[in-house]
C-alpha cells in the first residue's frame, strides 16, 4: 500500500468536453466527516450560457435520431455504468457516508433506471400519441416529441446523488431533449464520473451538459434564459423555486415542480417534457 | 430501351403556340403532366362553400331567367322521334305558355339524325342565342361511348353539320385517355373539329365531352380539359348524362378554373357545359354562383356557359311562377315536353 | 314579378340578412351563479354590435365579491353534487347540452354574429356546429375516464377557472366547459368583455338542461374579473385562451400554487406553399388561413411563406380571389368578411399595418366598400416582407397577410420556426414525403397539410413555446382536467420505485 494514488480533477461537462469553469472558480467537496475529497468546478452563469448553447446545438441531431437508436444509446449507458460499478460505489461510499451495500443498491437502481427508460424510447410515442377520428376526410395523428432544451436542478439530497441525477436526466433525453443539469451541490463527484461514462458511450456531445456548483447561483440564469424550453425543478425544493417558476414564465417555459427526492421512473415524466404535435392531411381517392 | 421517333401530332393552332412547333405525343404528355395537381378535399370544400351563397329576391329572379337562357334543352333517347323533337322545340321557344316574359333556352340538343327535324321546327327562330334565337346542338362521334372508328365519328359529325347543327357535342376516347394515349385523344379532337367545318369555311361550335365520371380523378379532369382546349375545343363539357356521376359542382368548378387559367394565359375564352344531373333551380343557382366567382360574371353568357338538362327547365319555371305570384306552384302548371 | 332587368352585377348578390328577431334578448343580463341570474356588484357595462356600434344589452360586472360567490358555488356543487354523480350521469347532462345547442343553433349563431361581428355563415357553419360536436364528444368520455391514458380512477381536479377570448366566444366556451365537466370538475367561466352574449344564452341552455346549480357559473366582466378568478385561492385549475402577454401574467401569478394550467396563447403561423402545391386549393387555404373570422384567429396563417419561383403567380391569384370576398353586414348570409370586434382591435390592426408600410413592405388592399358605422378593415396583403419586419413577427390578429419567400424546404422550415410562437403551421405540396418530413421539423402544435384552420373535438389543439402549454381537444384535452391516481405497481419496474423513495430520505 505504498503507492501514491493519482486523484482525478473534476471539471464540468459541456458539449461533450470537460472544461474548467470559465470563471476559474472551484469549491471544496468533502466527506460527511469533512475530509477533503476534491475540488469541483464552481460553474458560473457563463458556463450555464455555454451549456445552453451546446444543448441547443445538439437538439437537431439527437431528436432527429430514431427512437430505436436513442434506446440503444441509453442502454449503452447502462452497460458502461455496470462496467464501472465498483468505481461509483467507492465514490458514493466516500461522498455520502453510506455502506457499500447501500451505495451498491443505488448504483444498481440507477443502472436499471437507464435500462427502463431505454425501453421507452421507441414506445412512449405509441402510448402518449393518438390517431384521431375527426369528422371529415382527414388523416389526423397526434404524436409527442421533444420539448427542446431542458434545464434541470438535480435532486440535492444528502444521499442518492447518482440516482437523483439519472432519475431526472434519463426521462428528459429519452424523447430527444437535450439537458443542462445542475448536479447535487454537496455530492457532485459521481455526476462528473457519470459524464465520463456518457462521453465514452454513444451519447452525442451536448445532449447532456453537467454543471457543478451552486444551484442557487446558476438556476436563475437558466430559468430566465430565453433559449431554454423547459425547467425541471426536481431538486429545487430548498431554493426560492417559486421565483424561478416566475422567471420561467417570461418565455412560457414548461415547469416541473420540486420533488421529494429522486423522482420514480414514470412515463408521465417523459411525457411532461414533450410537446404534442397534431398533423392533419387531406384524404381522397380521386 | 429503344428510342422511338416521337409521334408528331396534328398541328392544332393553340397547341403549337403553347407547346411549340415540335408538337408530339411526348411534348403533349410533358405539358399535361406539368399541370398543378388538384387536392380533392379542398376542391370539394370550395365547391360546397360556393353552394352556401344565399341568392334572394332580385338576384334570384335574374338567376332564374339566366338559367333558362343558358339551357341546352336536351332529349337523347333511343326512343326519340320527330314528334318528340318538335315538342321539345316548341318548349324551347315558349317555355311557359302562361308567361310571355320567359326567355328562350339557348339551344336544343339532339342526336344527329334528329337535327333536320329540330331545324325545321325552329324555322325562323333558329340561330344565335345571343340574338334571342335558338341553336341546334347535336351529339356526335358515336355518342355516348365513343367506341367507333375515327372515320365513323367524322362521318357522324359531318352529317350533323350538313343537316344544320350549329354545335357538335363530341365525346373523347376515354379508353385512350386512361391508357395514357393523349396523342390519340388529341388527334381525334382536331379531326372532329375539322369535320365541323362547313362549306362556307365557318365551323360549327365544338363541345368536347370529357365524361368526367369515367375519367374518375380530378387530376385527369384537369388534364383532359386542358387537352381538349389545346386541340381546339370551343367548350369543355362534363358528361354525356349516360354515366354516373355526371355533372357535379366540384368537377364544374375545376373546369371553370381551367378556362379561367386559359384566359389568364392567352386572353381567349372557352365555354363550359355541365350536363346531366342538374335538376333543380337551387342546384343550378349554385352553378351560376360558381361560374361568376371563378371565371367571372362575363361567363354567364350562352357562348361561354350552358346547362345540359331536360327536367331543370320545369323546375325553374315553377320557381319563377312562385316569384311572380308569391305562391308555390305545382307540376300541372308547367308543360311536359 | 320583381324587376328582372339587371341593374347591378349578379355578384352584388341582393341582401340576404338573417334576422336578429329570432333572439329573445333581455335588456339586462346578470351573472349566472349557482343556477340563477343574479346582480353583479361591479359597474355594469354595455355590449355592442361591432358592425353598427349599437348597444345590444347591458351586462353585469362581477367584482371580487361576485367572484368569491361564483367560486363558492362551484366548490359547493363539486363537493355536494357533481363529484358524487356517476360518470354516466355527467355524460347524460353533456349529451343534453349538445342536443339543446343543436336545437337552438340558429339563435346562437345569430347572437354570436351580432355580438362578435363574425359572418353569420361562419357562426352557422363552423362555430355552432363545433360547439355541439364538442359537447357530444366529451359527453361520451365522462364514464370512460379509465381509458384516458392516466391509469385507473383518474381524479377530477376540483374547481376550474376558465377565461376565454372574444374571437370564438361560444366555441371557446365549449372547448373549456365540455372536457372540464366530463372529467368531473365544476366551472367558473368568464367570457370576454366584448362578447358575453352567447355565453349568457348558453346559461339559459344549462337551465333547460337542468344542470345542477353551481356546476357551471358564468361571470361577466373585464380583465380584473378574470384576474380575480384565476388568482382565487379555492381554484384548482386554470384554463386560459387569449394573448401571450396575459398568459405570461397568469403563469407568473399561479407560480407555486400547484394549480394545473392550460394556456392557449398567440401565434404567428407560417403557411408554407411549395411550387408543387395544388395551386387552386392552396390559394383557398391561404384565404381561409388568414381571412377566416377577419383573421381573429390565434392559429391564423398570418405569414405566407411561398417558394420564390411561384411567388408572383400565387400572389396574383390570391389578389384575384380576394376580389370576390364580400365585406359587410355580418348577418348577411353572403358576407365573407365581417366586422372587427372592437375599436381597440381595429386600432391595433391599423397601427401594425402602418408600421408594415413604413418598414417598406408593399401594401395591397382588396377593394371594398367600408360601411359608415362600425369597425372594419379590408383584407390586406403585404408583399416584400422581411423576416425582420414587425408584421412578420408580431401577431396582428386581423385580416392582414405578410408574404415572405423561400427557396428550399430547409429555408422554409428555418423561417417558419423563427418565431417565439409555435401554435400552428400549414404545408401545401402534392408530394407526401416532403409534407411529412417538413411537418416533422416544424415546431408547432397543429400542422395542416393541404388544408388550414380545421378543428375537431377529437383532435388535440395547442402550442409550443410562447403559444402556451397543454392541449384542448381529444384525449389530451381531457387529461388536462384530470389527475392520475398513479398506474399502480404493475407498470413500475420491480424494486426501482421503493429504492428511489428510500434513497432520498
Amino acid at each position: 500500500m505504498s503507492r501514491l494514488a493519482v486523484p482525478k480533477t473534476y471539471k464540468l461537462y459541456i458539449g461533450g468536453k470537460f472544461p474548467r469553469s470559465e470563471s476559474g472558480r472551484t469549491y471544496e467537496v468533502a466527506t460527511r466527516e469533512g475530509a477533503f475529497l476534491a475540488n469541483a468546478a464552481l460553474a458560473s452563469r457563463k458556463d450555464a450560457r455555454d451549456a445552453v448553447v451546446a444543448a441547443r446545438a445538439a437538439i437537431a441531431g439527437w431528436a432527429g435520431t430514431t427512437g430505436y437508436n436513442r434506446g440503444q444509446v441509453l442502454y449503452r449507458i447502462a452497460e458502461l455504468l455496470e462496467g464501472r460499478r465498483a468505481q461509483f460505489v467507492d465514490e458514493l461510499v466516500a461522498a455520502e457516508a453510506v455502506s457499500a451495500a447501500v451505495a451498491g443498491r443505488q448504483v444498481d437502481t440507477a443502472i436499471d433506471a437507464w435500462v427502463w427508460y431505454a425501453g421507452w424510447a421507441d414506445k412512449y410515442v405509441q402510448v402518449a400519441g393518438n390517431g384521431n377520428p375527426v369528422s371529415g376526410p382527414y388523416f389526423n395523428l397526434s404524436t409527442p416529441e421533444a420539448t427542446g432544451v431542458v434545464a434541470i436542478v438535480a435532486p440535492q439530497g444528502a444521499t442518492g446523488s447518482l440516482l437523483g441525477l439519472v432519475s431526472v436526466v434519463a426521462p428528459a433525453i429519452v424523447s430527444g431533449n437535450t439537458v443542462v443539469v445542475i448536479a447535487n451541490q454537496a455530492s457532485p463527484l459521481s455526476a462528473i464520473s457519470l459524464a465520463e461514462v456518457l462521453a465514452t458511450s454513444d451519447v452525442p456531445g451536448g445532449v447532456v451538459n453537467i454543471l457543478t456548483g451552486s444551484p442557487a447561483e446558476i438556476a436563475p440564469w437558466l430559468a430566465g434564459h430565453a433559449d431554454v424550453n423547459a425547467l425541471d425543478l426536481a431538486g429545487a425544493e430548498a431554493l426560492a423555486w417559486v421565483d424561478l417558476q416566475i422567471m420561467a414564465a417570461d418565455t412560457l417555459k414548461r415547469v416541473l415542480p420540486p420533488e421529494n427526492g429522486a423522482p420514480s421512473p414514470s412515463l408521465e415524466r417523459i411525457v411532461a417534457l414533450t410537446e404534442t404535435k397534431t398533423v392533419w392531411h387531406t384524404k381522397s381517392l380521386i | 430501351m429503344t428510342l422511338e421517333r416521337p409521334l408528331a401530332l396534328a398541328p392544332a393552332k393553340r397547341a403549337l403556340e403553347l407547346i411549340g412547333a415540335d408538337l408530339t405525343e411526348k411534348s403533349l404528355r410533358l405539358h399535361l403532366e406539368g399541370l398543378p395537381g388538384v387536392d380533392a378535399v379542398g376542391l370539394e370544400q370550395r365547391a360546397a362553400g360556393l353552394g352556401t351563397r344565399s341568392i334572394k329576391t332580385t338576384s334570384k329572379a335574374w338567376a332564374l331567367d339566366t338559367i333558362i337562357r343558358l339551357i341546352d334543352l336536351t332529349t337523347l333517347e333511343g326512343a326519340d322521334t320527330p314528334g318528340k323533337v318538335r315538342s321539345l322545340v316548341a318548349k324551347a321557344m315558349n317555355p311557359d305558355p302562361s308567361d310571355p316574359t320567359v326567355p328562350r333556352v339557348a339551344a336544343v340538343c339532339v342526336y344527329g339524325d334528329m337535327v333536320p327535324y329540330a331545324v325545321e321546327a325552329l324555322g325562323a327562330s333558329h340561330g344565335d342565342p345571343a340574338k334571342g334565337l335558338i341553336s341546334v346542338a347535336a351529339v356526335a362521334t358515336a355518342f355516348p361511348s365513343g367506341r367507333a372508328s375515327l372515320p365513323v365519328k367524322l362521318a357522324d359529325t359531318a352529317d350533323a353539320v350538313a343537316n344544320g347543327a350549329d354545335e357538335i357535342d363530341m365525346v373523347i376516347d376515354r379508353g385512350a385517355f386512361l391508357a395514357g394515349k393523349y396523342g390519340v385523344v388529341f388527334d381525334q379532337i382536331v379531326a372532329v373539329k375539322e369535320a365541323c367545318r362547313r362549306a362556307d369555311g365557318t365551323y360549327a361550335h365544338l363541345k368536347v365531352i370529357l365524361e368526367t365520371g369515367e375519367l374518375n380523378t380530378y387530376d385527369n379532369v384537369r388534364r383532359a380539359s386542358w387537352l381538349a382546349i389545346l386541340a381546339g375545343g370551343d367548350f369543355i363539357k362534363t358528361s354525356t348524362g349516360k354515366v354516373a356521376p355526371a355533372a357535379t359542382l366540384p368537377v364544374t368548378l375545376l373546369m371553370l378554373e381551367v378556362v379561367r387559367d386559359w384566359k389568364r394565359l392567352t386572353g381567349e375564352r372557352i365555354g363550359v357545359k355541365p350536363a346531366g344531373g342538374i335538376r333543380s333551380s337551387k342546384d343550378a343557382i349554385k352553378y351560376l354562383v360558381t361560374v361568376a366567382e371563378t371565371a367571372g360574371e362575363e361567363w354567364l353568357d350562352p357562348h361561354l356557359f350552358r346547362f345540359g338538362a331536360s327536367s331543370l327547365l320545369n323546375d325553374v319555371l315553377l320557381q319563377r311562377q312562385k316569384l311572380s305570384t308569391g305562391r308555390y306552384s305545382g307540376p300541372d302548371y308547367v308543360t311536359i315536353d | 314579378m320583381t324587376d328582372i332587368t339587371k341593374t347591378s352585377r349578379f355578384l352584388d348578390y341582393a341582401p340576404a340578412p338573417e334576422s336578429p328577431s329570432i333572439l329573445h334578448l333581455r335588456k339586462n343580463y346578470g351573472l349566472f351563479i349557482n343556477g340563477d341570474f343574479v346582480k353583479g356588484h361591479g359597474k355594469p357595462f354595455k355590449t355592442i354590435s361591432p358592425a353598427t356600434e349599437a348597444t345590444i344589452a347591458e351586462i353585469a360586472n362581477a367584482n371580487a365579491r361576485d367572484v368569491d360567490a361564483a367560486v363558492a358555488a362551484a366548490r359547493r356543487a363539486y363537493d355536494t353534487t357533481w363529484s358524487k354523480l356517476s360518470g354516466a350521469d355527467r355524460g347524460k347532462y353533456l349529451f343534453r347540452i349538445a342536443r339543446l345547442v343543436q336545437e337552438r343553433a340558429r339563435e346562437l349563431a345569430v347572437a354570436e354574429s351580432l355580438d362578435n361581428g363574425k359572418p353569420i355563415k361562419e357562426a352557422r357553419d363552423v362555430d355552432v356546429p363545433l360547439v355541439a360536436a364538442w359537447f357530444f364528444y366529451y359527453a361520451g368520455w365522462a364514464d370512460k375516464l379509465d381509458y384516458a391514458g392516466l391509469g385507473p380512477n383518474p381524479r377530477a381536479l376540483g374547481v376550474a377557472a376558465q377565461v376565454i377570448p372574444w374571437n370564438f366566444p361560444l366555441l371557446m366556451l365549449a372547448w373549456k366547459i365540455a372536457p372540464a365537466l366530463a372529467a368531473g370538475n365544476t366551472v367558473v367561466l368568464k367570457p370576454a368583455e366584448t362578447t358575453p352574449l352567447s355565453a349568457l344564452i348558453f346559461a339559459e341552455i344549462l337551465q333547460q338542461a337542468d344542470l345542477p346549480a353551481g356546476v357551471v357559473n358564468i361571470i361577466t366582466g373585464a380583465g380584473d374579473t378574470g384576474e380575480a378568478l384565476v388568482n382565487h385561492p379555492d381554484v384548482n385549475k386554470v384554463a386560459f385562451t387569449g394573448s401571450t402577454a396575459v398568459g405570461r401574467a397568469i403563469a407568473k401569478s399561479i407560480a407555486g400554487t400547484g394549480k394545473k394550467v392550460t394556456l392557449e396563447l398567440g401565434g404567428k403561423a407560417a403557411n408554407i406553399v411549395f411550387d408543387d402545391a395544388p395551386i387552386d386549393q392552396a390559394v383557398e387555404g391561404i384565404v381561409n388561413g388568414i381571412f377566416f373570422n377577419q383573421g381573429h384567429v390565434c392559429c391564423a396563417g398570418s405569414r405566407l411563406l411561398v417558394q420564390e419561383n411561384v411567388h408572383d403567380e400565387v400572389v396574383d391569384r390570391l389578389k384575384t380571389r380576394l376580389a370576390t370576398l364580400r365585406l359587410g353586414d355580418p348577418l348577411d348570409k353572403n358576407t365573407d368578411i365581417g366586422a372587427i370586434n372592437s375599436r381597440e382591435q381595429l386600432d391595433r390592426i391599423r397601427e401594425l399595418s402602418d408600421i408594415g408600410e413604413a418598414e417598406g413592405a408593399e401594401r395591397w388592399t382588396a377593394e371594398c366598400v367600408i360601411p359608415d358605422k362600425g369597425f372594419w378593415f379590408a383584407p390586406t396583403i403585404f408583399t416584400g416582407v422581411e423576416t425582420s419586419s414587425r408584421i412578420a413577427r408580431e401577431e396582428i390578429f386581423g385580416p392582414v397577410l405578410s408574404v415572405l419567400t423561400f427557396r428550399t424546404p430547409a429555408e422554409a422550415i428555418a423561417k417558419a420556426n423563427n418565431t417565439p410562437y409555435g401554435l400552428s403551421a400549414g404545408i401545401w405540396s402534392d408530394k407526401g414525403s416532403k409534407i411529412l418530413a417538413v411537418a416533422d421539423q416544424l415546431r408547432a402544435g397543429v400542422i395542416w397539410a393541404n388544408t388550414f384552420n380545421r378543428f375537431d373535438p377529437a383532435s388535440p389543439f395547442g402550442g409550443y413555446k410562447e403559444s402556451g402549454y397543454g392541449r384542448e381537444g381529444g384525449r389530451h384535452g381531457l387529461a388536462a382536467y384530470l389527475e392520475s391516481a398513479g398506474w399502480g405497481a404493475p407498470s413500475s419496474p420491480k424494486g426501482i420505485s421503493t429504492v428511489t423513495k428510500g434513497a432520498s430520505k
